[in-house]
């Protein structure tokens, strides 16, 4: 993948096949140790344990319309070949969760690429399901939580393509905030 | 901690509220974007960005949007199926930017079906 958001999106695509409601995405950025987590939770159904033990073998899925997985071994060799590593944490009946991590500077890293896009495309493609975001980028965070939003703003549909239009612009230009934040400290 | 407040949000529902009248109704067309992993690392999201900013024009409320899984045709990612009522729903192959912003706006809202681009009928 080119983006490190288009793995993001296909693993929480995962948790939303395994039955979950809420997915949480966290991305913690430490730049000045050099570090990059990507952490995907859901509360889906969980992988039996002799699943787990192949869980980056491309030939093992739960799939049924064909035979190669390639989701978590393709996210598995980025962060590997970054000098990284992929865990998968998982419980039955209580969800999975998937942690990569990154030498930030690495020369193979792929950018993180347009996250804006892949969290407002998991809200509008799956209306019924929760998604909590959180970012953070040496200390300062940002984080968005649909559960939230759909208390405070009942009659706000998230699936308007013009409310999408303006969440996307407005995660983006939070995303601008933290970096600039970050520049002024002068780090 | 910053978050996505309740001001960006209201503001958010003002511009919508200015941008859209009233949605009601229910959808008879509907428009699944298919994100496997092998239609993710294709195109699909862009093509998604795509459907979204011409859904965002055309302002229809009788149109879904929704996303599925990988359904085993990798090969001709990224997929986009369009379902009409009472018509067969039409696959298209790899579909792009473009090529959905030309099926979105021919076959959805005029109803002519782009058969260059289909894969199949189902």
């Amino acid at each position: 993948m080119r983006e490190l958001s288009l793995h993001i999106l296909d693993i929480a695509e995962n948790g939303i096949t395994a039955g979950a409601d809420c997915i949480h995405i966290f991305i913690t950025e430490a730049r000045s140790a050099d570090r990059l987590k990507i952490v995907i939770r859901d509360n889906g159904k969980g992988l039996p344990p002799e699943k787990l033990d192949k869980i980056t073998d491309p030939f093992v899925t739960t799939r049924t319309t064909r035979r190669v997985g390639l989701g978590l071994p393709l996210l598995a060799a980025a962060a590997r070949r970054c000098d990284g590593d992929l865990t998968v944490d998982t419980k039955p009946d209580e969800g999975t969760e998937v942690t990569a991590t990154f030498q930030c500077s690495h020369i193979d890293r792929a950018p993180m690429g347009d996250i804006a896009a892949t969290i407002t495309t998991l809200i509008m493609g799956n209306p019924d399901i929760d998604f909590v975001y959180t970012h953070m980028i040496d200390g300062n965070d940002f984080s968005l939580d649909t559960r939230e939003i759909k208390k405070d703003m009942p009659d706000l549909s998230l699936t308007d393509p013009v409310v999408i239009h303006h969440l996307t612009d407005s995660i983006r230009s939070s995303l601008r905030q933290l970096e600039s934040d970050k520049d002024e400290r002068g780090e | 901690m910053a978050k996505l407040t309740i001001d960006d949000l209201k503001k958010i529902k003002e511009k919508s509220n200015k941008e859209t009248s009233l949605r009601h109704g229910d959808a008879n067309i509907k428009i699944t974007v298919h994100m496997g992993t092998c239609g993710i690392a294709a195109g699909a999201r862009e093509v998604m960005n795509a459907l979204m900013e011409e859904m965002a024009e055309a302002d229809r409320q009788d149109i879904r949007v929704v996303t599925s899984g990988c359904m085993g045709m990798c090969s001709s990612e990224p997929n986009v199926t369009v379902e009409t009522e009472g018509a067969e729903p039409i696959v298209y192959r790899d579909m792009d930017s473009n090529k959905m912003r030309q099926v979105f706006k021919r076959h959805v809202l005029l109803g002519e079906v782009q058969t260059a681009f289909a894969l199949a009928r189902m």
